[in-house]
């Protein structure tokens, strides 16, 4: 009897045992599932790769790329402006170079013009001006003798100076434009034919109104196919100055022959 | 100390400011003047040069008789050479490019075309 008690007691307490480990695993298994319920919760927040994001935070973000868009739309923009702005400023520097240019085309013959008072030289410079800055191959400068109302030859380039006729005040193209006091170009210089008494260009050479002769161009250089707007500034410089420069040399050479005849008489006188 | 000491021979006083005028505008230039060939042999036997700009039609000794001198002589010879003359037409420009010039600018003149082939001689950027 005593023996199936112990028995009984031990199946009893083998079964408490397993009863209590059963409850312990329902124990864990409520606290895995409880886990993997709070993860599955996290997971569903979170946007996973291919996983939808909350509604507020695609709202965010696409404010965001929004705001970025406007931003590169206006970088954009800026650029363009400035490169626009850059354009303006490379034309606008070479503008200001082919002005620099011809000031200082301007500015030397100017400058040579008025560097000397002999006559013979002042011709010369003229000369080289109208070859090297202006570019004429064929070319005369014609004085106006007030005497006589005639203008004559006194330097040639690229022409004989018996070439070129004594022109009457007045009479043709050179005589026109020495007695008006405005310049004279032809409308077409390609169809030009040389004509002594009718150059392609005729500028008179004047001290503010007053004509003292004229320039004649009756060829350009082979490689200068038309004017440029700087050559008419050229031709408005020599012009006046060539004029004054002229003037100028031709009183100078006078007074000196003048001052040498005087020295002269006196050195007779006082000997 | 200048940077590139370039020599002009032209004997026109006009032409020579016009190209000096172009040459200024290159940084550590310094330029020589000579009236005509004689005068720019002597010049040339004085100092070093990068660079010879000159005209052809000149007395004395004129531009082609120059080049043709410098690129027979040793001393002379590897120093660019640029041609300036009122000659537009082709067989000058192959004239004076077959005695040796690098180089060939006709009359009327531009600063800027002076300044172009005189950077591109002295290898500026």
């Amino acid at each position: 009897m005593q023996k199936d008690d112990d028995r009984l007691t031990s199946r009893g307490e083998e079964f408490l045992q397993v009863f209590k480990k059963g409850a312990e695993f329902t124990q864990d298994l409520l606290r895995e599932n409880e886990r993997l319920r709070y993860r599955l919760l996290e997971l569903e927040r979170a946007p996973g790769p291919g996983g939808e994001a909350p509604t507020h935070e695609v709202k965010r973000l696409s404010e965001r790329i929004a705001n970025l868009e406007a931003e590169k739309q206006e970088i954009l923009d800026r650029i363009r402006q400035v490169e626009e702005e850059n354009q303006d400023f490379a034309a606008r520097y070479l503008e200001i170079e082919d002005e620099n240019n011809n000031l200082a085309n301007l500015y030397i013959a100017s400058y040579q013009l008025h560097s000397t008072l002999d006559f013979r030289e002042v011709l010369q410079i003229i000369t080289e001006i109208i070859i090297n800055l202006i570019g004429a191959e064929e070319f005369a400068i014609l004085l106006l003798d007030e005497k006589s109302d005639e203008l004559q030859a006194v330097a040639t380039e690229g022409v004989e100076r018996e070439q070129i006729p004594v022109v009457r005040l007045g009479k043709g193209v050179i005589g026109l434009v020495a007695q008006s006091g405005e310049n004279h170009f032809v409308s077409d210089v390609d169809d030009y034919q040389r004509d002594f008494l009718s150059p392609m260009v005729c500028i008179p050479l004047k001290i503010k109104e007053h004509v003292i002769g004229v320039l004649a161009i009756y060829k350009l250089l082979v490689q200068k196919k038309e004017f440029a707007p700087v050559d008419y500034e050229l031709f408005t410089l020599l012009a006046g100055h060539a004029a004054t420069a002229i003037f100028s040399s031709r009183l100078y050479s006078d007074s000196e022959r003048k001052l040498s005849t005087i020295q002269g008489f006196i050195d007779l006188l006082t000997k | 100390m200048s940077e590139y000491n370039v020599l002009i021979v032209e004997d026109s006083p006009t032409m020579r400011q016009l190209i000096a005028f172009a040459l200024k505008r290159i940084r550590g230039v310094r330029i020589v003047e000579a009236n005509d060939g004689v005068d720019g042999l002597k010049k040339l036997s004085a100092e070093r040069f990068d660079l010879i700009l000159t005209d052809i039609n000149m007395p004395i000794m004129d531009g082609l008789k120059l080049v043709s001198l410098v690129r027979n002589d040793a001393n002379y010879r590897s120093i660019p050479i640029v041609v300036i003359t009122t000659e537009g037409a082709q067989e000058d420009r192959e004239r004076a490019l077959a005695l040796g010039a690098n180089d060939y600018i006709t009359k009327p003149i531009q600063p800027t075309k002076i300044l172009e082939v005189a950077k591109g001689l002295l290898r500026i950027v």
